[in-house]
């Protein structure tokens, strides 16, 4: 076929493109897999029984804020690299912002501990099982990401697919939130942090498999 | 550049909305800009610059949803091309050093020059691969013209199948240019 006519077939009756086809792709699969990571953390894990306790203290929000403010980072990186030559230059600046935070929070609390109680601060009771949790809550969020940034086009394939791992594995960090009880904020700002970096590392080695276009 | 640039991207925002004819000539004025481009690029491949052309214009077609128009459309056209360029070029590096084994003589001669041409270059040939349900919506209503309604009637599917059979069908077509030319 010669380019002409490869040219005039493409052309024939093509229909419109719905404008913002980007933004409407992200805000259909991040809505089912929020709703697919709530719903694995209240079924297999259940959310914590004291929910509305924990509310009252300023910790909690700061503990659903860090992976709040992570998904907004993920989302501004992953919608831009979704598209061919859209930079993305504030990503780290914004992915830094919300770690620096809890960092910070984190080495005031041990700071201000007493020698012995600082690796309770550290490990809690659920470090080991926490990091895992997020990711298996982050399943639904990171499926959905990756069919989003599948139908688009990435150049950048290994960093689209961690911006798409990182915002799955921080909208599992949410959901998770809510189950679990740790409230200090070196625990959160380890195995949460590390939660949601798994499904970014995982998200970044098969992005150059699955994101080819 | 900039005249370019303005031109096009005012063919390609009426070209998504629906303009058929601004968007045909898009294309087609995009194709002597990635020709031109492409030649330079590829040098030591003139063979391949053809190919490139048309597989660069079908991942145009295929990902112009991705466009935003407050974009410039230079940056986005040569994204793709560059993403396609350094892509074959992946792929003829793998070849390269595939074929640079000692004990591989024969292979120098296994193949002919215009047959690995015809076959990986004509996409006619790579649209009849595909299945019914992509290759008749795409044959109906990209090459004959037909509307969506008749080219449904005409092989016994819903609208929105024809719709998706075309888009979905292009999007396979890419892939088997990619594979084709592995």
């Amino acid at each position: 076929m010669k380019t002409d006519d490869l040219v005039s077939m493409l052309a024939a009756g093509a229909a419109p493109v719905a404008p913002r086809a980007v933004e409407r792709r992200y805000a259909t699969a991040f809505g089912w897999g929020a709703f697919g990571s709530i719903l694995l953390m209240a079924l297999f894990l259940g959310v914590r029984p004291d929910l509305s306790e924990a509310a009252r203290l300023p910790m909690f929000w700061a503990k659903l804020a860090f992976p709040a403010l992570m998904i907004v980072a993920a989302l501004y990186t992953v919608l831009r690299l979704s598209r061919p030559g859209v930079p993305a230059p504030h990503a780290p600046a914004l992915i830094a912002a919300p770690i620096a935070a809890m960092w910070l929070l984190a080495v005031l609390a041990l700071a201000s501990a007493e020698a012995g109680g600082r690796g309770a601060l550290i490990f809690g009771e659920t470090w080991a099982e926490c990091p895992f949790n997020i990711s298996l809550v982050a399943l639904p969020s990171f499926l959905a990401a990756m069919w989003a940034m599948k139908g688009l086009a990435p150049t950048r394939v290994a960093l689209a697919g961690g911006a798409a791992g990182l915002l799955a594995g921080s909208m599992g960090a949410l959901a998770y939130a809510l189950h679990c009880p740790e409230m200090a904020a070196p625990f959160l700002g380890i195995w949460y942090l590390l939660g949601m970096l798994i499904p970014a590392a995982v998200g970044a080695l098969i992005g150059p498999l699955v994101l080819r276009w | 550049m900039n005249v370019a640039e303005a031109r096009l991207r005012d063919l390609l925002v009426r070209g998504l909305a629906g303009d058929a004819t601004a968007y045909h000539e898009f294309l087609k004025d995009l194709s002597a800009h990635l020709r031109a481009f492409l030649k330079r690029r590829l040098a030591s491949l003139p063979d391949d610059v053809e190919d490139l052309v048309q597989e660069t214009l079908l991942a145009v077609h295929n990902q112009r949803h991705t466009y935003a128009a407050d974009q410039p459309l230079t940056a986005w056209v040569h994204a793709i091309a560059r993403y396609k360029l350094v892509d074959l070029f992946r792929r003829r590096a793998g070849r390269e050093a595939l074929n640079d084994g000692l004990d591989d003589e024969l292979e120098v001669f296994a193949a002919s020059d215009t047959e690995a041409n015809e076959a990986r270059r004509d996409v006619a040939k790579l649209l009849e691969q595909l299945p019914d349900r992509h290759r008749l919506p795409i044959q109906y209503v990209k090459l004959d013209g037909l509307s969506v309604v008749e080219a449904a009637q005409k092989c016994g599917m819903s609208e929105s199948a024809v719709k998706v059979g075309v888009h979905r069908g292009l999007k396979a077509l890419a892939l088997l240019i990619k594979g084709a030319t592995t």
